[in-house]
């Protein structure tokens, strides 16, 4: 480590003007990828998060899902409870991966290396997009682990049905990321991270339809889950397995019912849609209040 | 924020000279002035000391250097770009090392630094080399391989200071370098700016309230409740205090007292067993003073002034007096208390 090496690579490390001049949206799309990069390595490695976050599902989908069974009007026409239960936990599975993975920024932030990402010569929007496509990234990973599961449930390992899910999924977790990173801007402290899982993430989960069909319920539920978001998102991923097991159609008009509108169905690629423009319009919210400098 | 590529390639010619230069520059958070309207210029190549207390301003104006914090009045230009207007140029061109750590515990050092490459679009083919360089530099690059969580405050720091420099800045910018370690690293921490200085071009901006590192810079400015008090060498503001310190020690010190008054006309006093008083050019005062005294002197100590008596000087306390004024402030003041919890 001489004085002459070193002063030579210094002077050949100055940045090319021509980079700088014309290499700004190649920079972005760096930041970008590599803020989603350093999700995925966190995710990998603590092998214990994951283990730890497969728990909550299983205890769903076994546990309560056996026994509610006998009690269940699945049961009467020979149709088990779990693989009603499925979808709902596929999607419980990507909100609680999805929010923790956003919400994490509060403790980027706590611990400073928010900092490292906000004086870096990159746009800040850059740095969310990459937060909320490592959050999306990772989400679907947690999630696609739960599918290795379905044979026990009675849904069928269909290359197309995984895909299908899979991606919704995908479309779900990006909307849950950006609907996290959202909230994570406003919060300053990390205790508030349980205010969030009480007042946002609890009630989205009972609400989307995930244990109990929405059918037949009151005035007061019915118009509660439609404004859920995350409904949206558990419908498309039922009906897709339903389509793909041997049902009676009164049964599947009881429990992977299309969302209604007071009586109008929305289409499946209506409900997919909604989702997808919340994540975007979420998505811009954050972007706008990550710029805003102090 | 569409700027030509000539602006943006090309620095205006007055200002490239000047590593950091600030003008009336101001700052206020709702009613509390934290910064009042300071002016300095940094040259290429300096060590640029930032000397106060905490609470004086010191890092509200390092962080409107480094883009974090919009002035609320005046300019800055760090290596030739406004710190407002030219936002991603000035990010570019500095290194920055914070008061708290900003690493990522989960990640390696090595994985660490390429996050930070990236970010700062350190071309592909360097990464590598200025890597292994910066690593080996502050004794990591065996370690690299290591989760930062396994690493203790100084390593923690000197990673943070390989990791400043992995994008050649021009100016680096140090706030309180060695806060909250143990003396041994501090001085671990010294070594390593001062080989910095030796193998890359660069000027370092730092903040420090530890009187005895701000002597390692080329220049300080001593700051207090947000005005800049004095800015020289540390020789300088040394000798501008013009008087040195001497302790002597007599066989009756009473007496010693009442001569300096009479026959030299200088006030002394007496603590722990010596007389202790202030003199221009100590050293040449000592020969008069074995001379004229007609008391026996038992030891003779002379002193030159140091920072702390330039900041008492300046300020009118120590700056051990002025961190404790500012504590208490902090903790009476909810608006403080709010901030300093963040």
């Amino acid at each position: 480590m001489s004085t002459t090496t070193s002063t030579s690579v210094q002077r050949s490390f100055e940045i090319p003007q021509s980079r700088i001049a014309g290499g700004r949206f190649r920079d972005d799309l760096r930041g970008m990828s590599v803020v989603w990069r350093r999700e995925l390595i966190r995710f990998i490695r603590n092998r214990v998060r994951i283990v730890v976050a497969l728990v909550q599902p299983i205890l769903f989908l076994f546990v309560l899902g056996t026994g509610l069974s006998p009690i269940v009007k699945t049961g009467s026409h020979g149709f088990d409870f779990k693989t009603f239960l499925f979808p709902g936990i596929l999607g419980m599975t990507v909100l609680f991966t999805a929010m923790f993975s956003a919400v994490s920024i509060v403790w980027d932030r706590e611990f400073g290396f928010m900092r490292e990402m906000l004086v870096a010569p990159v746009r800040r929007s850059s740095l969310v997009v990459g937060k909320c496509a490592g959050g999306a990234t990772v989400a679907t990973l947690q999630g696609a682990i739960i599918i290795v599961l379905a044979g026990l449930v009675g849904v069928p390992y269909s290359p197309v049905l995984i895909i299908t899910l899979l991606a919704e999924m995908a479309l779900t977790a990006f909307g849950v990321t950006a609907l996290g990173v959202t909230v994570a801007a406003r919060i300053s402290q990390v205790e508030s991270f349980q205010f969030v899982m009480q007042l946002l993430v609890l009630p989205m989960f009972f609400l989307s339809g995930a244990v109990f069909p929405l059918t037949d319920l009151p005035q007061w539920l019915a118009v509660l889950t439609r404004i859920d978001p995350l409904s949206y998102a558990i419908a498309p991923m039922r009906s897709a397995i339903f389509e793909h097991i041997k049902v009676s159609p009164s049964l599947l008009k009881t429990l992977a019912p299309s969302i209604t509108w007071d009586g109008w169905k929305v289409p499946l690629g209506m409900e997919l849609g909604l989702i997808a423009l919340a994540g975007i319009i979420l998505l811009l919210v954050a972007v706008i209040q990550f710029s805003r400098p102090e | 924020m569409p700027a030509s590529p000539t602006k943006t390639a090309t620095p205006t010619t007055r200002q490239s000279d000047i590593a950091v230069e600030v003008n009336a520059l101001k700052k206020n958070y709702g009613d509390l002035a934290a910064v009042k309207g300071i002016s300095l210029s940094v040259a290429p190549g300096e060590t640029f000391g930032f000397l106060g207390p905490n609470g004086a301003g010191k890092s509200t104006t390092i962080k409107m250097l480094c883009t974090l914090v919009i002035p609320s009045g005046g300019t800055a230009h760090v290596a030739g770009f406004d710190v407002v207007k030219d936002r991603t140029e000035v990010r570019r061109r500095i290194g920055l090392v914070f008061q708290d750590t900003t690493l990522d515990d989960y990640l390696t050092a090595e994985e660490n630094l390429r996050f930070h490459a990236d970010l700062y679009g350190v071309p592909r083919q360097q990464v590598r080399s200025r890597l292994e360089q910066v690593m080996e530099m502050v004794g990591l690059w065996e370690r690299r391989k290591n989760e930062v969580k396994t690493f203790s405050g100084g390593m923690k720091r000197r990673l943070e200071i390989a990791r400043g420099l992995l994008h050649a800045p021009r100016v680096l910018f140090l706030d309180e370098p060695t806060v909250g370690l143990d003396p041994q690293t501090r001085s671990h921490i010294w070594n390593y700016i001062h080989e910095l200085r030796k193998q890359e071009d660069i000027t370092i901006f730092l903040t420090t309230h530890y009187m005895d590192e701000a002597e390692n810079c080329d220049r300080i400015a001593i700051i207090d409740n947000g005005t800049i008090v004095a800015l020289d060498t540390p020789e300088a503001l040394k000798g501008s205090i013009g008087k040195d310190r001497i302790e002597i020690q007599t066989d009756n010190n009473k007496d010693a007292i009442s001569v300096l008054k009479d026959h030299f006309g200088l006030d002394s006093s007496e603590s722990e067993g010596s007389v202790a008083f202030h003199v221009p050019g100590g050293e040449q005062f000592v020969p008069r003073l074995f001379a004229e005294l007609s008391i026996p002197i038992k030891s003779v100590r002379v002193a030159r002034p140091t920072l702390d008596d330039v900041f008492m000087n300046y300020t009118g306390r120590t700056i051990r007096d002025a961190e404790a004024s500012t504590t208490e402030r902090m903790a009476t003041n909810p608006w403080m208390r709010a901030r300093s919890r963040r």
